[in-house]
């Protein structure tokens, strides 16, 4: 399932097992896969937009291609749905190959960014578009688009046109005309990229409960790490049109494999490193960006010298005043910045190597006495099992 | 003269911006509405011999009071004469023809051009606006070079043996619609090329996706769509081709009743300037009032258009 970036396995972690884990097919051997991508490619001239992608994917699942512009996942997302052919590779939908099947006779539906809804056609036509399309009878069109729209709260607005609409009413018209198709897969390519701060939360927690209420398998595009975060129920990471790692949002975010994973997701700290001790049950690096010793466990296996990474979150990191008990895993340092969140404040610490060090604490009390201040002379320290080893 | 300026605008309300919209109504009124009227008022006299060739509409009797002499006679007589009427109704048949071959040939040429690469977009609309480079009456003459017993299309044919004796074309239907449609292909192409270019391609994958087969997610989508286009292209084609007298006497037969022929020969060749008016006027009325319910059903139907709905 992993590439060979990863170097160690995430089902030793502690504390990954979420609700939706329960039923989590991916970790069954024995599952078959419902969507199967097998070493797909895409090759615009002499670019390479996707490169020899394979993934499987679950009946019921949430699946986010997370990446940044220009990585390949909307190439991947038009080439499930057909508008792209793959110059190698092979696609099964539920067991059926989809090399021939053209894009109109794939049971494979779409949520635009754009939402592309049409503009000349009623918020009601616009979502029966699809049964009409399969020459269904009128009265079962109306019932099954009445159903649809009640669904998405859109009962009221049958009657208007797009342009009537605001950014959210118009997601919710392209989510239901997609979705009255009752597809196998729904493709969405950045459902909540249009809309504003507040929708979005709103939305798509909506969204995940209409998924489990249809049962749809869906395929999401995302750049936005929090939307893919909040949404999937796995995430497969994309950097210059390969896989990097799949796994929970949770595995991605405690335990990436690579540094772009790290990096690409969430904030992190990174401490260039050598390794000194390569132990299945820890590992000892010594890190100049520090200025000492790093002790992570569990370890990796790993050659004596070897030069990897330790990445450490910022919120995994104490700050204190007196130096903690261990000398690993802790430097001095002088606090630079301080910016006040809220829920949270963020510290940039000075390390006496000269590195600066990225820290969050929540703000557990109302009043500040005793918090840190510019100039501060602090420790950060962390628990050996808080940082992560990852590779380039 | 700041000052002045400003005395000005607040005395008369002159203002920049209204001076910038008097231009084309002060336009439009030297040299549409004036001449209309002048025309509307030929139209209401009676025809005599002398310079000019009507009566006048009003003068002063010998008792100084106004003498006003409106006439309808020459709408009557319209009325009555059935030429005028299988006039007007050939005319506008043949405008209707030629509009319907004008958008069978320039919607897939608007199509081309609005779906190539914006790298070529511009040579071919040049392609397409180029004949307008050449004088329109030479543009038409060559077409007799091209269609006549020993033109260019014959020679060819029976050169090449698919023919042994010429086609006909010269003073036929086919060589005047020909002339039609060929001179006013680039005012369809352009209102057409100027809709579809606006569309957005996404619309079409959506009704793929939602399974339509392409040809079905262009009656769909492109056709409506480009519905203002193709009423605009229609209009431009239809509204000169009604009038249309050169084409057809050049290419066109003798048979060929035109309003636009009637109308010269009620001017040069009968010298009835009013009746000529009155076949002038009527035209207008027939023309302007389907171009005025488009508007007001283009007007009512503003912003469902074409409008895209991106955010």
């Amino acid at each position: 399932m992993q590439g060979p970036a990863r170097a160690y396995s995430v089902s030793s972690a502690p504390g990954s097992a979420g609700p939706r884990e329960a039923e989590a097919p991916w970790k069954n051997p024995a599952a078959t896969a419902y969507i199967r991508i097998e070493g797909i490619s895409k090759k615009f001239g002499q670019f390479t937009a996707v490169d020899d992608v394979t993934l499987d994917i679950h009946r019921g699942e949430i699946f986010c291609l997370l990446g940044g512009s220009g990585c390949g996942k909307t190439t991947l997302l038009r080439m499930l749905a057909g508008f792209e052919a793959p110059t190698g590779g092979r696609i099964f939908i539920d067991g059926h190959d989809m090399a021939d099947v053209p894009p109109f006779k794939r049971p494979v539906n779409m949520m635009f960014q754009s939402y592309a809804l049409f503009p000349h056609m009623t918020v009601e036509n616009n979502v029966a578009f699809g049964l009409k399309q399969e020459g269904m009878p009128r009265n079962q069109i109306a019932e099954r688009v009445a159903e649809m729209l009640a669904l998405v709260k859109l009962d009221e607005l049958a009657k208007r046109k797009p342009h009537q609409l605001s950014g959210g009413q118009r997601q919710r018209v392209a989510l239901a005309r997609a979705l009255i198709k009752r597809p196998k897969l729904l493709l969405l390519d950045e459902p909540l990229g249009a809309l504003d701060k507040r929708l979005r939360e709103h939305t798509q927690f909506e969204l995940v409960n209409i998924q489990k209420r249809l049962g749809v398998t869906f395929v999401v595009v995302t750049h936005d790490q929090e939307e893919a975060m909040t949404l999937a129920t796995r995430i497969g990471v994309m950097n210059q049109g390969r896989i990097v790692q799949v796994g929970t949002p949770q595995e991605i975010y405690e335990f990436p494999s690579t540094r772009f994973t790290a990096e690409f997701i969430g904030n992190v700290n990174m401490f260039k490193c050598k390794v000194l001790e390569a132990r299945p049950g820890h590992v000892y690096i010594e890190s100049t960006d520090l200025g000492g010793r790093i002790h992570v466990s569990p370890g990796i296996s790993s050659a004596p010298d070897a030069v990897v990474w330790a990445a450490v979150r910022p919120e995994k990191i104490i700050l204190t005043r007196e130096a903690p008990r261990e000398s690993f895993n802790a430097a001095a340092g002088t606090i630079r910045e301080v910016a006040y969140m809220g829920d949270v404040s963020i510290y940039l610490v000075e390390l006496d190597s000269g590195k600066t060090v990225r820290v969050t604490q929540p703000n557990t009390r109302r009043h500040s006495d005793g918090a840190f201040r510019w100039d501060d002379r602090v420790w950060v320290s962390w628990h050996e099992s808080s940082a992560v080893v990852v590779t380039e | 003269m700041a000052q002045t300026l400003s005395l000005l605008s607040r005395r008369f309300g002159i203002t920049g911006r209204r001076l910038v919209i008097a231009v084309p109504w002060v336009w439009l009124l030297l040299f549409f509405l004036v001449p209309f009227l002048i025309v509307l008022k030929i139209s209401f006299a009676h025809t005599r011999l002398g310079v000019p060739p009507y009566t006048p509409l009003w003068d002063w009797t010998p008792e100084h009071a106004l003498h006003l002499s409106l006439s309808a006679a020459n709408y009557l007589f319209l009325a009555r004469e059935s030429l005028y009427l299988e006039a007007f109704l050939s005319s506008i048949r043949v405008a209707f023809i030629s509009t319907l071959f004008c958008l069978l040939v320039a919607y897939p040429m608007a199509y081309g051009i609005a779906r190539s690469s914006p790298r070529w977009r511009n040579t071919l609309l040049l392609l397409v606006v180029l004949p307008f480079w050449t004088s329109f009456l030479v543009r038409v003459y060559a077409w007799i070079g091209l269609l006549r017993n020993n033109g260019l299309i014959n020679n060819v044919l029976m050169g090449l043996g698919v023919i042994h004796e010429p086609l006909v074309m010269m003073q036929t239907d086919f060589a005047m619609y020909i002339g039609i449609v060929y001179s006013y292909l680039p005012f369809m192409i352009l209102p057409l090329y100027s809709n579809l270019e606006k569309h957005d391609h996404t619309l079409l994958e959506a009704a793929v996706n939602l399974g339509a087969t392409p040809f079905k997610a262009f009656l769909q989508i492109t056709l409506p769509l480009s519905l203002p286009g193709i009423i605009a292209g229609s209009m431009l084609v239809f509204i000169p081709a009604v009038g249309e007298f050169v084409i057809p006497r050049l290419l066109g037969g003798n048979n060929t009743l035109m309003i636009g022929r009637v109308l010269w020969d009620e001017f040069f060749n009968n010298r009835n300037w009013p009746e000529a008016s009155a076949v002038a006027m009527t035209l207008l009325l027939v023309l302007v009032l389907p171009i005025m319910i488009f508007q007001r059903y283009q007007a009512r139907d503003a912003g469902g258009g074409l409008r895209g709905n991106h955010g």
